[in-house]
């Protein structure tokens, strides 16, 4: 019998049916779930189900990130009335408003863990898979019935294999290589598939990078998107006491659906947009067009090594006049680390805006909306009309390298203009 | 399980942030998710939408955000069922999870005409055209989806579950 994948192994683990192959529909129990604001709904839908306590508090992660600090009258009441269930349930992995980006704190908390299964009431859940976890996105009411009986319903998922190899040239990083494979792969080319990533570049790739990948793999539809464990990991979790079982890794006579092998060696840097997330192609087919707003922040691209990309660009330079830069981190502590090592001072300096830790513009619920006909590139990862404010305008996606060139020159810039 | 109604037609990737942008989802109500429903898309939808309607659309629909409010958004509006030619993951389960009919069915959207009203029977798995051109065969939903769908979606189906323990 041939061997298994890695999301046969997490899935048999979590369903105690260490036999079942991808195409079986399993019952599951997670390791880790996690909301955000909707918890809102997860709890509506729970309270719906007349349970008093959800199955296991010590499983469940609530970070308040989409509305942060609170926008509305209504938000705030929201904020409030989930503080209050987090105490009354005894969840105590709880991250209020100002701490960070659910995807983020997960990684960056060692609460995603290699082998595991964690769900999470937001679609780029698949973000914990940097650490070698199977994190796959869900809804409110699934969540509320996951609470409620510990576990639902999953396919086990084809696995198509992405092997990535070469080394980044100049400029050019793993947000770069996330475009790429979405204009290639189509918007829905891993619909319900595990991607498991491998390759000799991840040698080169941190856990920054490797986030950037798997959270871009939902714009391909992915369940799931894994990194092969690997000594990346291992540091990662250096001093971390892990069972053998929790590094799990495909075995060489796994059976996937497809390998796709990419050299990223002559890859340039990427710009995708406007509206459709594979519409991406090299910086230079699109230069010149004139932005409105740099924006870099997000679970994809607001972290630590994306603010020093940027600080790279923007140090003894000034954004261009016509031009907004803001910045939102990820977190807290990527915030105090940016202020610690000189990067947030940078990006003060050159005319950018810091914005407090959260999702904020990126799905347009507040602070840097765009006006109609206002033209915006991005570190984020969805440019779909209409979601960062004004459907009349346009977003563009890119890495925080070329959103900094392009806020120093007011238009779509590549970033190799300005590295030495 | 049947339904009689206009045809909403749509493209291929019709995602979340189309059928109700974030800027809306500070409230949670049901009407004021509706009145924006499917406005990224066609600014028609919201106010002409009957109840019973149907949604014929491409690919994978409903790409995008984990956000359920697009369902809501969808069945507060009246919308009886969604058939596409695939849908996206998390789109198809949170339909499913709040009792709206999501089938699949690669001719639908190239037979059926944009306004027309047809009648949808899920039990025998078809769509009919009410003017008589003829009735497609849709795919079968799945049995174990098909459970928490006649249950009328997931709490009920839970609750259910729970009783008989």
């Amino acid at each position: 019998m041939a061997g298994k994948t890695i999301a046969e192994k997490v899935l048999g683990r979590a369903s105690g049916d260490s036999e079942a192959r991808a195409g079986a529909v399993v019952e599951a129990s997670p390791d880790l779930v996690m909301s955000h604001e909707n918890t809102f709904l997860v709890n509506k839908a729970f309270t719906e189900l007349g349970l008093k306590r959800p199955w296991d508090p010590d499983k469940i992660v609530i970070v308040l990130d989409h509305r942060t600090p609170a926008n509305t009258a209504q938000t705030a009441s929201v904020h409030a009335k989930i503080r209050k269930l987090v105490h009354e349930y005894g969840i105590k992995r709880f991250y209020d408003s100002g701490e960070g980006i659910c995807h983020q704190i997960l990684v960056e908390g060692r609460l995603a863990r290699p082998g595991q299964l964690l769900l999470g009431t937001d679609s780029h859940t698949t973000t914990a898979g940097a650490v070698g976890a199977f994190g796959t996105g869900i809804g409110a009411t699934e969540m509320a019935g996951v609470w409620a009986i510990g576990g639902l319903w999953l396919k086990v998922p084809e696995t198509i294999r992405i092997i990535l190899s070469g080394h980044f040239s100049k400029g050019v990083c793993a947000k770069d290589a996330s475009l790429s494979l979405v204009r290639q792969l189509g918007p829905s080319g891993a619909d319900c598939k595990c991607v498991e990533f491998s390759g000799s570049l991840f040698q080169d790739v941190p856990m920054a990078g490797r986030m950037v990948l798997c959270n871009m793999a939902m714009e391909m539809g992915a369940k799931a998107a894994i990194v092969s464990p690997d000594v990346v990991t291992s540091e990662w979790f250096r001093g971390l006491a892990l069972a053998p079982r929790d590094f799990v890794t495909s075995d060489v006579d796994a059976v996937f659906e497809a390998t796709q092998v990419f050299d990223v060696s002559r890859l340039p840097p990427m710009v995708s947009g406007p509206h459709r997330v594979e519409a991406a192609r090299s910086v230079e087919e699109v230069e010149g067009i004139a932005v409105d707003q740099a924006f870099i922040g997000t679970c994809t691209n607001g972290r630590l090594e994306d603010l020093i990309a940027a600080a790279k660009i923007l140090k003894g330079r000034k954004v261009s006049a016509g031009c907004r830069l803001i910045v939102a981190p990820a977190s807290r502590n990527v915030l105090r680390d940016a202020i610690d090592n000189g990067a947030a001072q940078i990006l003060i300096s050159a005319g950018g805006t810091i914005l407090p830790p959260g999702c904020g513009p990126c799905l347009g619920s507040h602070e840097g909306v765009l006006g109609d006909g206002e033209v915006c590139i991005s570190s984020s990862n969805r440019n779909f009309r209409g979601r960062m404010g004004s459907d009349q305008a346009e977003i563009y996606l890119a890495s925080p390298a070329t959103v900094a060139a392009s806020a120093v020159s007011g238009k779509i810039t590549d970033p190799r203009r300005y590295l030495e | 399980m049947s339904a009689r109604g206009r045809i909403w037609k749509f493209g291929d990737d019709v995602n979340t942030d189309l059928i109700i942008p974030g800027k809306y989802l500070d409230s949670y109500d049901p009407a004021h998710l509706a009145a924006h429903a499917m406005e990224g898309a066609n600014k028609e939808f919201a106010s002409g939408v009957k109840k019973g309607d149907i949604i014929v659309a491409g690919a994978n629909f409903g790409c995008g955000s984990s956000r359920e409010q697009a369902v809501t958004a969808l069945k507060h509006a009246g919308v009886s069922a969604v058939v596409a030619k695939s849908f996206a993951r998390i789109f198809y389960r949170n339909a499913i999870n709040l009792g709206l009919p999501v089938v699949t069915s690669s001719d639908a959207v190239n037979s059926l005409r944009d306004g027309e009203v047809a009648i949808l029977d899920i039990t025998s798995s078809s769509l009919t055209a009410e003017d008589g051109r003829g009735t497609i065969t849709l795919d079968p939903i799945p049995q174990h989806v098909k459970k928490i769908l006649d249950s009328g979606g997931l709490v009920p189906y839970i609750k259910a579950k729970l009783r008989n323990e």
